[in-house]
């Protein structure tokens, strides 16, 4: 499938000196869900506002639909809607509105019906006529989608969806953005949350300090992140690991009196079970437990010592 | 040119002003009515004639340019600068619209708005005093350029400033002495020829002056230097304009 995204070696620097992107280079294909993940000041942001007109890049090239976003703006950012990080809207307008300014500025007649359509996705038909300083936080972040969709883009980009957004309205953003990519349309979104990205990505970007590190398909690089961790404190010291449990992946910490165990959280056996059997039959006394999902951090750092 | 977005930009703003249209327009009609009560009956029942024009319809052209020109920076300024402070910007910056585009949907709907401003209170004067407009045409041209120019000025503004006190700066510090200084209550010919001098280097002196002769047909400074000074105020804020959208200027990083 043909890119309907190509990004060539951009780099941003700001006034102050702070380089915020180094030489990122990133292709999206037409239809796919993309999850750019990354703790905050990654440059997650940085990078979807240079390619929606936001900010200026330093060096390097952004082309949406083969038209680079500075030299041809007008027809790139006519296939680009953009659903801002921070909530942003005119407090006295009506939702309504709000879509017929929007629909306005990118140049196209209002399209009663489809602007209907647009509202009914979102479950927001019946506040059509409310101020948007009416609305709750949710509703609000669903108008800026809203917005972002009434001049019919073919690339979404959603900066932090759900963020501060509580488990209810997380799941319902994961829907909308579900329904829209069966709508044909490409998604492109930040996030911190490993699990969100997990939840809707197709692939997955990871984004630290202004270096994209990767961009791989969600399943090879959640087989990668799916490391788990048990740790078993015991209750007396052990002088090494039995020969009896030669078999396991474990350490063991003598420090803490622990044996760590990893194992894919994905995998179709965990084998803990089995674990817990030998270590009986072995006739160690286990005084605690506790498992331990590898943290976004851990995997930065892997993913540092894999690349050097 | 995306003349739907000029459009889409332009109707919101008007919006603005018509959703608020009693605020709008009240504030600027009282108090040009107190000036007129004040200075029109009461104190200029006991000044001469003007120029063979009464004191009370002297003053109507000048007051008409103290509410215009505030009204146009005020509209210009506020509007471009309150997307700015609630975020809403981004809009402007991600959809297919230039800067020409943005400027003439707020700058055009500013102007509008202060020109039916000084209608109105063209309007409002007929209740007070009898004048009659000698020059129909070359008022209106007037009361334009007026709008536009100092809308523009007005955008500027809008778009350098970074907070609400420097907002009101400029109008506060600036235009409103200026007018007070500029003829709005007396003809620069009454005061001494030192102070005179001065006057010149002041740009509202032209404005009202050549309003003034659209109305009476008698001014202080010849119409065409008039138009010429206000021509080249205009070109001055669209350079500067011009300079602010090719460097991104506090609007872009
Ligand atoms: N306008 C700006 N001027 C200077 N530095 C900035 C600006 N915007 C962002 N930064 C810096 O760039 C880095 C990346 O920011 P951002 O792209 O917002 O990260 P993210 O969205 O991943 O949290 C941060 O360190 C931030 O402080
Ligand atoms: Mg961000």
């Amino acid at each position: 499938m043909a890119a309907i995204l190509s990004v060539q070696n951009l780099s941003k620097q700001y006034d102050g000196g702070f380089q915020a992107l180094k030489n990122v280079n990133l292709d999206i294909d037409e239809g796919e869900i993309l999850a750019l993940l990354g703790p905050n000041g990654a440059g997650k942001t940085t990078l979807i506002s240079i390619i929606c007109g936001l900010v200026n890049p330093s060096s390097g090239t952004a082309k949406v639909g083969g038209f680079d976003v500075v030299g041809d703006y007008r027809q790139a950012r006519s296939l680009i809607g953009l659903v801002p990080q921070e909530i942003a809207l005119e407090p006295f307008q009506t939702v309504m509105d709000a879509l017929r300014f929007t629909r306005g500025l990118f140049g196209k007649r209002n399209d009663p019906a489809l602007l209907k359509s647009i509202l009914e996705k979102l479950s927001l038909w019946d506040k059509k006529d409310a101020k948007t300083m009416e609305l709750s936080g949710g509703m609000k972040r669903r108008v800026l989608i809203a917005k972002a969709l009434c001049h019919e883009p073919r690339v979404l980009f959603l900066d932090e969806p759900t963020a501060g957004v509580d488990v209810e309205l997380r799941k319902e953003m994961w829907d909308v953005v579900r329904q829209l990519k069966q709508d044909g349309v490409t998604i492109i979104l930040t996030t911190h949350y490993i699990e969100e990205a997990e939840a809707i990505a197709d692939r997955v970007g990871v984004i630290r300090s202004g270096e994209l590190l990767l961009v791989e398909e969600k399943e090879t690089l959640m087989q990668r992140m799916g490391q788990r961790q048990l740790r078993v404190e015991l209750m007396q010291p052990l002088d090494g690991i039995p020969e009896a449990l030669g078999h396991y992946d474990l350490d063991y910490d003598a420090e803490t009196q622990a044996l760590v165990y990893s194992y894919e959280a994905n995998g179709e056996r965990t084998g803990i079970a089995s674990l817990f059997a030998d270590l009986s039959k072995a006739g160690i006394i286990l005084r605690d437990i506790e498992t331990k999902q590898s943290s976004l951090e851990d995997i930065f750092v892997g993913l540092v010592e894999d690349k050097a | 040119m995306n003349f739907q977005a000029v459009r889409s930009i332009y109707s919101f703003e008007m919006a603005r002003f018509f959703r608020t249209l009693s605020q709008s327009l009240i504030s600027p009609v009282l108090s040009t009515s107190l000036y007129f009560i004040v200075f029109g009956a009461a104190i200029g029942s006991r000044i001469d004639e003007i120029d063979g024009v009464s004191y009370g319809a002297f003053i109507v052209p000048g007051l008409i340019m103290l509410s215009v020109l505030t009204q146009s920076i005020s509209n210009a300024s506020f509007g471009i600068y309150f997307p700015k402070f609630l975020g809403s910007i981004y809009e402007l910056h991600t959809a297919p619209v230039s800067f020409i585009e943005i400027v003439l949907g707020y700058v055009g709907a500013a102007a509008t708005k202060s020109a039916l401003i000084g209608l109105v209170i063209l309007g409002t004067a007929e209740f007070f005093v009898d004048f009659e407009i000698l020059h129909w045409g070359a008022m209106l041209a007037f009361l334009a350029l007026t709008c536009i120019s100092f809308s523009l000025f007005g955008f500027i503004i809008g778009v350098w400033s970074k907070n609400f006190e420097q907002l009101q700066m400029v109008p506060l510090l600036v235009i409103t002495p200026l007018v007070f200084l500029g003829g709005s209550f007396y003809s620069i010919s009454m005061l001494p020829p030192f102070w005179q001098t001065v006057t010149l280097f002041n740009p509202v002196v032209y404005l009202i002056s050549g309003f003034r002769w659209a109305f009476y047909g008698t001014a202080d400074i010849n119409i065409g230097i008039s138009l010429m000074m206000i021509a080249v105020f205009m070109l001055i804020c669209l350079a500067i304009i011009g300079w602010t959208f090719k460097t991104g200027y506090k609007i872009k990083t």
